[in-house]
């Protein structure tokens, strides 16, 4: 195996970060594509097109303007170190907000396909049976949405296993803490280590087919989602 | 049949009084239409809202379910206030103890029938509770379809089962808009009779839109013609059909609505009597026999109707019965009129020609023989 505990470290770290990401955005992208959903209010053109932003702006752009807000003068992070958190950059806790951000399009967009696809006449149906708002999002919107949740999730956890960009910006490289697989990747390839490159490379690869391959074939039409 | 929804729940007595019945008023401004009406509908029976599409009786129905928001309005039903927006009073649709049987019957497609049928019913009080899900199914023939999904069901399938779901909520008050509009005519007939058994079962106020005079005529017992977002008439059904001031008497097919019940049946000429609801007339008509006392609806269209100063005893026409003129009215065509006669209470409509009416000299208070052609049997 030439696989060194540093990598194991990186993959470990990434699934970590990955997975608290991902439980993270369907939390707070399911009331955002909600609302993006349902409204009829003016914000609703700005705030998509805030949430859409990560997709068109380079990664680096995205974490430069992170780390000035999180850092020690920054709005975040001065109300981070009120609360007596310290400041964000160059921690894992920064790089989750970062990663928050940065998958935030892949797992509202599906979620709003997916919302909009379930209509406005179950949900009268439900009312008309004696369930509240939040009794029908449950009983109906969710499953009936589910499609569009499963998307999100595979979605939000490989963007955010394949991100590199923002983590250099905001989390540097400091192994256990910050360095993620696509870091040590780039790490071998500066060390001249190509053969453990191409072993974490490679493995990113057929991660990420095999992510797609069963979105792809678990999904009757190919509507939600990219 | 033994499962009924006789023991659907009936208002209790505390709040019947003064306040029985349904008082409706909503002001509802779209961009180029409003709606503006003021109802008071009766506490029981069906009320048909009919009206051509767009006329805004849909809009009416979803504000008296709460789904469309009134800018202003007050809704009361036996009693119970669910909207007065003077007072800032609006109770949510899902506090609101109604059934809502929509165009589309709407079923949950990741529900079986029997979850479906639940959905509402495991969502009241148990103690609330008094229609079970085998009277529900029973009574609208669905008992073999709970274990299948929607998608496997037909058309009047899925919207029987719609209409058991709604029912399984105990309402106190049931709205169907055009429930029968998306089916084709063979399915249609498999589901009025359902929806007669219903009329003649349920206790609780039943509000039918429809643009279908058909449907209106079997089912209604009260009539409101909506027309761009007015309400032009709101009465009985058969005082309203009969009334010559409304478009739907001077329409080339118009024609009155009387409740009676089934007498004698006369086997060897195949002919049945049927009493009329009010005073003491009756008719006969060609029909299979009918087990005695049970009520009946007829349309008399009044292309069918002619009059006579007297009683014509040599004729083929088997129905006479003294009237007495109580308006006449010129119609779109001007070599006819339309003349409204009462029989000892039943109001007709009869359409003869204008010369016709000279000759005979026809005016209000005269008395003449309505001579009926035909009479069919609408339920």
């Amino acid at each position: 195996m030439t696989l060194t505990v540093e990598d194991f470290y990186a993959i470990w770290l990434t699934l970590q970060l990955a997975l608290l990401t991902t439980a993270l955005l369907l939390l707070v992208g399911t009331p955002v594509a909600w609302w993006l959903s349902r409204t009829t209010s003016r914000l609703k053109g700005p705030v998509g097109a805030v949430v859409a932003l990560p997709l068109v702006l380079p990664p680096t752009v995205l974490g430069f303007y992170l780390l000035v807000a999180m850092g020690p003068e920054g709005f975040v992070g001065r109300l981070t170190q009120q609360a007596g958190l310290g400041t964000l950059p160059f921690s894992f806790a920064g790089l989750v907000v970062g990663s928050v951000f940065y998958s935030m399009p892949f797992v509202v967009q599906p979620l709003h396909n997916a919302f909009e696809a379930v209509g406005r006449r179950p949900l009268e149906a439900a009312a008309t049976l004696r369930a509240g708002p939040w009794d029908t999002f449950f009983s109906v919107v969710v499953p009936l949405a589910r499609p569009g949740f499963v998307t999100a999730a595979v979605l939000g956890f490989a963007h955010t296993v394949g991100e590199f960009g923002v983590v250099l910006m905001i989390g540097g490289n400091i192994p256990q803490r910050t360095r993620v697989v696509s870091v040590q990747i780039y790490n071998h390839v500066e060390a001249m280590e190509y053969a453990q490159a191409h072993w974490l490379a490679g493995g990113m690869v057929v991660f990420s087919f095999v992510v797609l391959l069963a979105l792809y074939t678990s999904r009757r039409a190919p509507s939600a989602g990219f | 049949m033994q499962a009924s929804a006789h023991d659907l729940p009936a208002p209790s007595g505390a709040v019947l009084a003064a306040s029985e019945g349904i008082h409706a008023r909503f002001l509802v401004a779209y961009p180029g239409f409003s709606l503006d009406v003021d109802l008071r509908l009766p506490g029981r029976g069906v009320t048909g809202l009919f009206g051509k599409s767009g006329s805004g009786k849909t809009s009416c129905l979803r504000c008296i379910a709460g789904l469309a928001p009134a800018r202003s309005g007050y809704l009361r039903v036996n009693g119970e206030v669910w909207l007065d927006s003077a007072n800032r009073v609006s109770v949510p649709t899902h506090k609101r103890p109604l059934g809502y049987v929509f165009q589309e019957p709407s079923l949950f497609p990741h529900l079986t029938v029997q979850d479906n049928l639940l959905y509402g019913h495991k969502r009241i009080p148990r103690a609330q509770r008094r229609v079970r899900l085998e009277q529900a199914a029973g009574l609208l023939g669905i008992d073999h379809l709970l274990a299948r999904m929607p998608a496997g069901l037909s058309g009047g399938e899925r919207q029987r089962v719609g209409i058991a779901r709604a029912l399984l909520t105990s309402p106190r008050l049931l709205l169907m808009d055009e429930p029968l509009a998306s089916l084709d005519a063979g399915r249609k007939q498999e589901i009025l009779p359902y929806l007669e058994r219903l009329h003649d079962e349920l206790e609780i106020p039943l509000i039918y839109v429809s643009h279908s005079q058909e449907e209106i005529a079997r089912l209604a017992d009260h009539l409101v013609l909506i027309e761009n977002g007015r309400a032009i008439a709101s009465g009985p059904i058969a005082d309203t059909l009969a009334r010559l001031d409304l478009p739907s008497a001077m329409a080339g097919d118009a024609s009155v609505v009387i409740d009676g019940r089934a007498g004698e049946h006369d086997p060897a000429y195949g002919l049945l009597t049927v009493h009329l609801a009010r005073g003491g007339s009756f008719l006969r008509a060609v029909h299979a026999p009918v087990p005695p006392g049970q009520r009946l609806r007829i349309a008399i269209q009044a292309r069918d109707v002619s009059l006579a100063l007297n009683r014509q005893e040599d004729g083929s026409i088997l129905n006479l019965l003294p009237v007495r003129v109580v308006e006449v009215a010129a119609t779109g065509n001007p070599a006819h009129v339309m003349v409204r006669v009462d029989a000892d209470g039943t109001p007709l409509l009869a359409r003869i020609t204008r010369y016709s009416a000279d000759r005979l000299e026809l005016a209000p208070g005269k008395a003449a023989w309505a001579q009926v052609k035909a009479v069919s049997l609408l339920a």
